[in-house]
């Protein structure tokens, strides 16, 4: 099991949170200027990143909010967790 | 090739078994190919065997990193049906299961195939509705599944806890009986040796770095850990790194690719005559030929390319399987462990061309492609071969998202296996 920082209420185990997909996917301002092809990048098409992957989770059995994280997938290991609207931070690799 | 038979056996015997040869050759990787197969788990395997027997096309190598079938192939729990809801799937999955029943043969190999019967347990309400309009919708489509009461449900495996006092009591079962289960080693050895046995050459230890093409876009061929191997068409069926893989052309699929888990038990001797699926609690389980229990558990919630999943997810489902089937409650568990499955929207496969010349995809199979490795072998090798697509994978198309016209197996099966 993942133990995850939530930045709002600390370190908890991965039973407590859902996880909620690529992050900082914005939803089109305009969404009838948008054309199929355009509609699929945002509906459907995901990084699908094997490496750093910017990422939504909600600490739902806890605070119930929304942040984001940046995982490593290929160990699972989080090099950070930061608040919505924030910019992903600078990390390196381990 | 040598083939087997009782004679063989026999003959061999008398000379102590020192007689047998590798069953395919190591191949070396040839400067260019007619077409190469990047992933040399069942469905490249097979794949190259059909390019070769069906379609004459035998100058075809299969580029594996690993060691063939060490990928999902060889860590699934060989589940086989075909009783999915919609017309696509049905005519998708039958193909498959068609094969099946002929693939030893075909082969000279065992692939162990054994229709022990799916049966899929229902534990509400919405289960009944949605397992009798499947039972329906199948039987419109000529495939077999019929819709079983508790009772009946238990004579077929008599293990079955159908006590209604349960959290999550079994109130009817849905049984496919051409379904089963199938050797799944013995589908990646088989179409190696009969493809190997036609030229195809399979070549392991061999990392697909990059795609390169032409100045117009299209392929001539790929980087290697083992050097540039050039040709014109190239068919990736890598699963859980398809993404990957079609990156380095610039293609993005809708994919996410997840761990998902599986674990055998202790062997023990012939206790449970055929395979059972709950998707409602999330457990599915047979009994293989060496005794051991085989189950399957689900998928973590995060993408992930690990090969591990989380503890807490195989321990769910063995609280299942303690509640359908009390008297395992004391068995105790040998191994287990976890493949990256390529999850689509809509649950449904790709299988088709791409948007760059010469380069092919088969992938999007997720939790539930094992079953379909000959059907799928078979469909991608004619879709490489003839540059379009087979009847049957017409509609398994990258457009589909964008067009939508999704084959939403998604919302039809819950789980999918
Ligand atoms: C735990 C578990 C249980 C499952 N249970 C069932 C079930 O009961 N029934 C069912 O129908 N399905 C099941 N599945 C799904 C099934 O295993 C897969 O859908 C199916 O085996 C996919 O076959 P494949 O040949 O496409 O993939 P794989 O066997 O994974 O082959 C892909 C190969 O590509 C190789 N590869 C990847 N990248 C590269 C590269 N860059 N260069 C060269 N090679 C590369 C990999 O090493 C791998 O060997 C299960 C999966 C898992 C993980
Ligand atoms: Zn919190």
């Amino acid at each position: 099991m993942l133990i995850i920082n939530c930045p709002y209420c600390g370190a908890r185990p991965e039973l407590e949170f859902a996880y909620g997909g690529q992050a900082h996917i914005d939803r089109p301002v305009q969404p009838a200027d948008l054309n199929d092809e355009d509609w699929t990048g945002y509906l459907y098409l995901r990084e699908n990143t094997k490496g750093i992957h910017a990422e939504r989770w909600r600490h739902l059995h806890g605070c119930a909010r929304f942040f984001n994280a940046l995982r490593d997938t290929r160990t699972d290991h989080f090099l950070a967790t930061y608040k919505v609207g924030e910019k992903a931070p600078e990390v390196t690799r381990p | 090739m040598q083939r087997f038979s009782a004679l063989s056996l026999l003959r061999h015997g008398l000379g102590r078994h020192q007689g047998w040869k590798p069953q395919w050759r190591n191949a070396q990787p040839k400067p260019g190919y007619d077409a190469i197969i990047v992933g040399g788990g069942g469905h490249g395997l097979g794949a190259a065997y059909y390019l070769a027997k069906v379609h004459g096309i035998t100058n075809v190598a299969v580029l594996e990193k690993g060691w063939i079938g060490g990928g999902n192939t060889g860590r699934n729990t060989t589940i086989i049906r075909s009783n999915y809801l919609f017309d696509e799937s049905a005519a998708l999955y039958d193909h498959a299961l068609q094969l099946w029943e002929g693939l030893s043969q075909e082969l000279n190999y065992n692939v162990m195939f054994s229709q022990r019967g799916v049966m899929m347990l229902a534990h509400n309400i919405h289960d009944i509705q949605v397992f009798k309009r499947h039972v329906h919708a199948n039987r419109i489509n000529g495939v077999d599944n019929e819709w079983l009461t508790p009772e009946q449900a238990q004579e077929f495996c008599p293990s079955l806890n159908i006590d209604p006092n349960v959290r999550y009591p079994v109130l009817g079962a849905a049984l496919q009986r051409r379904g089963g289960t199938a050797r799944h080693d013995a589908v990646a050895w088989g179409y190696a040796r009969a493809a190997d046995a036609l030229g195809v050459d399979i070549i392991e230890n061999c990392e697909v770095t990059g795609i390169r093409r032409d100045a117009n876009g299209a392929v001539l061929g790929v980087e290697t850990t083992r050097g540039f191997i050039g040709s014109r068409k190239v068919g990736v069926s890598a699963a859980g790194h398809t993404s990957v893989v079609m990156g380095m052309a610039d293609v993005r699929l809708p994919l996410e690719s997840y761990p998902l888990q599986a674990l055998v038990s202790e062997p023990v001797k012939p206790i449970f005559p055929c395979v059972v699926m709950s998707n409602t609690i999330h457990a599915y389980m047979s009994q293989s030929d060496k005794g051991e229990l085989v189950i399957g558990a689900g998928t973590d919630i995060y993408t992930s390319y690990t090969q591990r999943g989380g503890l807490h997810i195989a321990t769910h489902t063995l609280e299942a399987i303690c509640e359908l089937f009390p008297q395992f409650r004391r068995m105790r568990m040998l191994r287990n462990w976890g493949g990256i499955v390529d999850v689509t929207p809509d649950r449904s496969p790709i299988i088709a061309k791409t948007p760059v010349k010469g380069l092919y995809v088969n992938c999007g199979w997720g939790t539930g492609g094992f079953k379909a490795t000959p059907g799928a072998a078979h469909l991608f090798a004619h879709t490489i071969a003839k540059d379009e697509p087979h009847p049957i994978n017409a509609p398994y198309t990258i457009e589909r998202f964008r067009d939508g016209f999704m084959i939403d197996e998604a919302a039809a099966a819950a789980v999918a296996h």
